[in-house]
């Protein structure tokens, strides 16, 4: 989240799309309330009527899979009604603060003109080069800009003629949304552009889970940014995450692509910090009011390094950065590409904490046969898992006829693991606040923490490097690795470590600002450097007063970066240092001033973003010394035209793999994202696609309030199980009625990949959608159930697809083409 | 952090209702059951529930080692003692016959689970992870990179837990480093 | 004087999230009952001795087709003109003058009369105890000065607890906005059965919800014609007569005893 739950009440406008938020973070209902209370209006967006939609003023019907198409035509009524009505717009911030104003390469080409593709594109590698999708410089370097964007080749105008395809009408017939209901949704939030009103987008895996995910969350900040809703009280794009630390285990990187603190994975062709620094972070910005933060990186690895090779990584050899593993150019390691690297036997070894991907995975028959190839498998969890059973899991659907263990070759180690209130530690919300939690009883039985588990296998790997020697064995014998002599590691040893220190005095650091690249500085998460200080363990705080009445309770526990509460907040000021909002100010600046001049810095309220003086003094002349608010990007400001993604600078509409519609109906030849890679291509085996001939209905998959995830969290809970007890398949009452099915029946659900059982749950809540005339059918199915623990059912991941997201590989759970039957009863 | 009981009462508002007598009960007759709270001589913890990430402060009791009560932080800024339905069966968690207890092994073609030593679980693994790493690097190479070795999971961990599991893999050399983020 | 408390359910405010009803088996617990999918998210699908509240799920449509979802949390109202009380042949229900309806476990023998009476099926028989159970608003909590655990659960004020006249303020209050919205809403309990200790603000119609519009007493006639059915035997009809003087109206002990 830009923002945090408690923001939520400071929104006049919220919309809630590709997110279930009452049902799946009930608690941020309490804010959606309040604010409703207070005058906001909730409009939910989703394929089906949800318990978020029984509270919203305008519910919006769309296809799974078609946001793309909803939220560029929202950017469209913007931009016609900014014509119209500017004075019901922010122009400064969309001017300023944004890359509307910039210009882009003549040679740039958007999908209009090029049969739906962007400039720089190579079928044969489904990959975009990106050299036109770049800005136009100055001889100094400096971006070229208009700032009244009116030059063809600026980003607003880019964006203008882009959107210009995407009518209420076209979008419609796409997303099958009424006419009438779309234009208000359109009318509705574009009412938070006005300066002093704010709206938030709350979004969750009905965005992500796209082969297009990102570039729905790019469209989501595009309209954001044009409404001047980013850094604001009350606005931004806020992710819901779903696990109770899933946003501190992101921070930490136990992913391939990056290291702690969101560095870089370094790559083959990376031989040294210096390397790695320069090609990756450094020189990306000639503006000097451009405050290129990553350009620091190199302080940040370096001290990274030391908190992971201590006295071992010195300058003379790089810090030890030989140590990091370095990926393979480009290559993929992401979920998918794991799971059927393994499928194919080339991965021979897998430890597994806390996951379950028998369960949770895309094609889950898939992954779960992939797991039989393992030689051993270590699994760490509270409870026997459908992954840690997987030897015995059941054929197809009959839960009780399972496959032959014997043929099974997999040795596996089942560790019984500690529970949240069973041990000491700190877990961060998606609002980005890290809060201490404390052991209330043991473990039961022998039951460990994952800190424990961690903490012994890896100095029992460590001892049989030391004793018996082995290929680079100094990357873990010369590894720092002291976490005390008591049986449970000091876990204040490891926060402490993440915070970092001053190695020349060993004092904790204060903040990341300090970090330096020499090697005197250590910090194992950057991100995390003021977490944990000489002043104590700020995650342990419980200051209940809010001196800045916007609900940031800045003293209550601890939030990153630097405890801040919203991120961008520098934008949430005009040029002069003032709120836009005068009524939820995020931050003001009470620098002194003389003569039309500030002559001194003070920001009050959240910790601003950069301590900079604002932009301009009062008098109007612009100052040198100032930066700009999005001190994340090298340009310093916020990106409309964003370059960085691997499939185009702005979102273009396309179809799921899987679609019941055969062209794009934007009309162009490109009918699925160009960039994505087809597993079912170049791995055909059991990744078989199907068409909509064969199987005519959209199936989407989604969670419900009392269970989590993949489920051993919550089915093994009585009092959950009691509420939702089986697998259930929502349809409307028109799709029950061409296939016979009536409410409660036993059905059958058909994917090109696999079959899955439950109870139909016939409903007024999903409708047919009207497609240019045609009716298209869709269902929903949550994806909770496997075959081990109290309650167990079919798995919906026995039906989805192994395909990702051009830009995250996040798999597209959310749409594919489905068929479903009245279980015939023999 | 530790609460006293006074604290809890305190933070769920009950010394101003006290205050406006709205609590004098009818007194009950002798028949009627006793009426302590039975939290009365609990030891209390604060926690923040493990399911979604909006982070809800909760407040465990526990009696003579066990939990026996879990409910919302009424002092917390999110929740202010609020929690859907996974948040208030996090007793069951807690207590729970599922739960496991021990470590277990399932040996190569084995038809169930053996019951198992930490020592002999974490010198078998251990043992297994140097084999595999060995047997990728055994071409020669200088990059620590192995291929062979996968990582998974995390989103349920603490940070520290997150950060070390980060780090020991890095040391590994695995590259097949994925969790919950990205499904 | 003891002032009487409420317990105010804002139907407009539930998003059926079921942290109640979860709280409350978690507060008093209660097991889990099995239950199957069938067709509805509600379950279980009525209360029992171990479910003492429930979400009820209507999934109504509207004059254009639109879906709606609406929650209703079922639970005892705990009547000022309690029945169930007053039908009690042992004493066992104690109706408290905070209005708290309270049954004795030590002392209900399982006669079922409260569980035949009440107008809105809400006390159940226990086969285990031999008794009925219901709500008890957590007279243990409430005695305590916590609120009941599934006012305290409750993420969007759909559930509050607190003194009946400040319960009834914010009904009217929250009456008003309602209005204002274009609903008809009604507090439901205000009046009815003498006036309720769980009241509801219902958005409109209580009959979409489930509940009579409104609730009756079953007659004097109805309710002593199944006493007399089911309890046979001289020793608890000679009882019947004496508890039925203690803790109610003099006037309907006399009309419907002797």
């Amino acid at each position: 989240m830009t923002n945090h739950w408690i923001d939520i009440r400071n929104a006049d406008r919220i919309m809630i799309i590709g997110s279930n938020a009452a049902e799946n973070h009930p608690i941020s209902f309490k804010w959606v309330t309040k604010a409703i209370e207070q005058g906001a209006k909730l409009i939910s967006v989703d394929p089906r009527f949800t318990r978020t939609s029984s509270k919203a003023h305008i519910y919006a019907p769309l296809r799974s899979g078609t946001d793309i198409a909803f939220i560029n035509g929202m950017i469209k009524y913007v931009l016609d009604d900014m014509e119209k009505n500017p004075q019901s717009y922010n122009m400064e911030y969309v001017r300023e603060y944004t890359n509307a104003s910039f210009l882009i390469d003549p040679a740039f080409k958007l999908p209009a003109d090029m049969n739906g593709v962007f400039s720089g594109y190579n079928p044969k590698k489904r990959s975009y080069s990106k050299g036109t999708w770049s800005y136009q410089l100055d001889s100094d370097g400096i971006h070229k800009k208009d700032k009244t964007l009116s030059h063809p080749d600026c980003v607003f105008q880019l964006l203008k003629k882009h959107v210009s395809r995407y009518d209420a009408q076209t979008v419609c017939n796409i997303t099958g949304t009424p006419a009438d209901v779309y234009n208000e949704v359109c009318r509705t939030f574009a009412e938070s552009g006005k300066r002093g009103k704010a709206g938030t987008i709350m979004y969750a895996m009905g965005t992500t889970q796209h082969t297009y995910g990102t570039q729905n969350i790019r469209g989501y900040a595009i309209l954001q940014l044009l409404l001047a809703n980013m850094g604001v009280a009350g606005g931004g794009i806020n992710a819901l995450r779903g696990e109770s630390n899933v946003q501190g285990s992101t921070d930490h990187a136990i992913l391939f692509h990056y290291l702690p603190g969101y560095l870089k994975c370094p790559e083959e062709d990376d031989v040294s910090v210096d390397t790695y620094s320069r090609i990756k972070y450094e020189g990306k910005n000639k503006d000097p009011r451009s405050a290129d933060w990553w350009g620091n990186a190199r302080k940040y690895i370096v001290s990274l390094l030391k908190s992971w090779y201590g006295d071992k990584a010195t300058p003379e050899n790089d810090f030890a950065f030989g140590y990091l593993p370095k990926r393979e150019v480009g290559k993929d390691y992401s979920h998918i590409s794991l799971f059927e690297t393994m499928y194919d036997g080339d991965i021979k070894g897998m430890i597994c904490l806390g996951q379950n991907p028998a369960v949770g995975g895309p094609n889950a028959q898939k992954e779960r046969k992939a797991l039989e190839k393992l030689d051993w498998l270590v699994c760490a969890d509270l409870w026997e898992t459908d992954t840690a059973n997987f030897w015995r899991r059941p054929k197809g659907d009959d839960l009780d006829d399972t496959v032959d263990p014997a043929s099974i070759k997999t040795e596996v180690f089942l560790l019984p693991a500690a529970a949240s209130m069973e041990k000491e530690g700190s877990i961060t919300n998606s609002g980005r606040w890290s809060q201490w939690r404390y052991t209330a009883v043991h473990p039961p039985g022998r039951a460990k923490s994952d800190l424990w588990i961690l903490d012994r296998l890896f100095k029992a790997v460590s001892a049989r490097y030391k004793n018996q020697g082995g290929p680079i064995a100094g990357a873990i014998l010369d590894m720092a690795w002291d976490y005390g002599t008591g049986d449970e590691p000091d876990v204040h040893a490891v926060a402490k470590e993440i915070n970092g220190y001053d190695l020349n005095t060993g004092k904790l650091l204060p903040s990341f600002g300090i970090l330096k690249a020499d090697g005197t500085t250590s910090s194992g998460n950057w991100l995390y450097c003021a977490s944990y200080t000489e002043a104590g363990n700020m995650a342990t705080r419980r200051n209940g007063l809010d001196p800045t009445n916007i609900g940031l309770y800045p003293e209550w526990a601890w939030c990153w970066p630097v405890n801040r509460r919203i991120i961008y907040n520098r934008a949430s000021v005009d040029m002069k240092g003032r709120p836009w909002d005068k009524k939820h100010p995020v931050i003001v600046f009470k620098g002194g001033a003389s003569d039309g001049k500030y002559i001194s810095r003070k920001w009050i309220g959240d910790v601003p973003d950069g301590g900079w003086y604002p932009l301009m003094n009062p008098d109007g002349t612009l100052r040198d010394d100032a930066k700009y608010p999005f001190i994340m990007k090298p340009e310093g400001h916020a990106r409309i035209f964003g370059m960085g993604r691997v499939d185009g600078p702005l979102p273009e509409h396309y179809e799921p793999l899987e679609s019941p519609l055969t062209k794009n109906p934007m009309g162009h030849a490109t009918r699925i994202n160009p960039a994505i890679k087809l597993w079912h291509e170049v791995r055909p085996e059991n990744n078989k696609i199907g068409t909509p001939d064969e199987f005519p209905i959209v199936g989407t998959t989604y969670r419900v309030t009392e269970h989590w995830q993949a489920g051993a969290m919550t089915r093994n809970l009585p009092w959950l199980v009691e509420l939702m007890p089986d697998v259930f398949v929502e349809m409307s009452v028109e799709l029950a009625a061409e296939k016979g099915i009536k409410n409660g029946n036993k059905i059958i659900v058909t994917t090109a990949r696999g079959t899955l059982e439950g109870i139909a749950c016939v409903t007024p809540r999903f409708k047919p959608f009207k497609l240019n005339g045609k009716s298209v059918h869709q269902i929903g199915i949550p994806w909770h159930w496997g075959y081990t623990g109290l309650a167990r059912g079919s798995s919906a991941n026995c039906l989805t697809p192994h395909v990702g997201d051009a830009n995250t590989m996040i798999p597209e759970y959310k749409a594919f083409l489905c068929n479903v039957n009245k279980k015939e009863v023999v | 952090m530790d609460l006293t009981r006074r604290d809890f009462l305190k933070l769920s508002g009950v010394t101003a209702l006290i205050a406006t007598g709205l609590f004098n009960l009818k007194p009950l007759t002798a028949r009627a059951q006793d009426l302590q709270l039975r939290i009365r001589y609990a030891k209390q913890t604060t926690t923040i529930c493990p399911y979604c990430a909006v982070g809800c402060g909760q407040i465990v009791s526990v009696s003579n080692g066990k939990v026996i009560n879990i409910e919302g932080d009424p002092d917390h800024p999110i929740n202010q003692g609020s929690l859907c339905s996974k948040g208030s069966a996090l007793y069951q968690v807690a207590n729970n016959e599922r739960r496991l207890d021990k470590v277990k092994y399932r040996a190569p073609g084995g038809s169930d689970w053996e019951e198992k030593s930490w020592n002999w679980a974490i010198e078998r693994i251990s043992s297994r992870i140097k084999e595999t790493r060995d047997a990728e690097l055994s071409d020669g190479r200088k990059t620590n990179r192995i291929d062979n070795i996968a990582a998974i999971g995390g989103a349920a961990l603490d940070n520290e837990e997150c950060y070390l599991y980060s780090k020991f893999a890095r040391a590994l050399g695995v590259v097949y480093l994925e969790h919950q983020a990205r499904i | 004087m003891t002032a009487e408390l409420s317990m105010l359910i804002d139907v407009s405010r539930c998003m059926g999230c079921r942290g109640c009803q979860v709280a409350c088996k978690q507060w008093n617990q209660h097991k889990a009952e099995k239950t199957r999918f069938t067709g509805t998210y509600q379950n279980p699908p009525q209360l029992s001795p171990e479910t003492w509240t429930l979400i009820q799920f209507i999934e109504p449509v509207d004059y254009d087709d639109n879906p709606r979802w609406l929650f209703r949390k079922q639970q005892c109202l705990h009547c000022t003109d309690a029945v169930c009380a007053q039908v009690c042949p042992t004493g066992a229900i104690n109706k408290l003058e905070n209005g708290i309806v309270y049954i004795n476990q030590g002392i209900c023998a399982g006669c079922k009369a409260c569980v035949e009476t009440c107008p809105f099926h809400i006390p159940k028989f226990d086969h285990h105890s031999g008794t009925v159970r219901k709500c008890w608003l957590c007279l243990d909590r409430v005695k305590n000065g916590l609120k009941p655990a599934c006012a305290t659960v409750c993420p969007t004020g759909a559930i509050r607890f607190g003194s009946r006249a400040e319960m009834l303020r914010i009904a009217r209050e929250r009456q008003q906005i309602l209005t204002n919205q274009g609903f008809a809403p009604r507090i439901y309990g205000e009046k009815e059965l003498g006036g309720q200790h769980a009241m509801y603000l219902l958005p409109e119609n209580a009959s979409i919800y489930g509940l009579p519009e409104n609730p009756r007493k079953p007659t004097e006639k109805i309710i002593w014609r199944w006493l007399m059915g089911v309890i046979p035997g001289l020793a608890i009809l000679a009882g019947i007569g004496s508890y039925l003087l203690k803790e109610r109206s003099k006037s309907e002990a006399k009309t419907g005893g002797e």
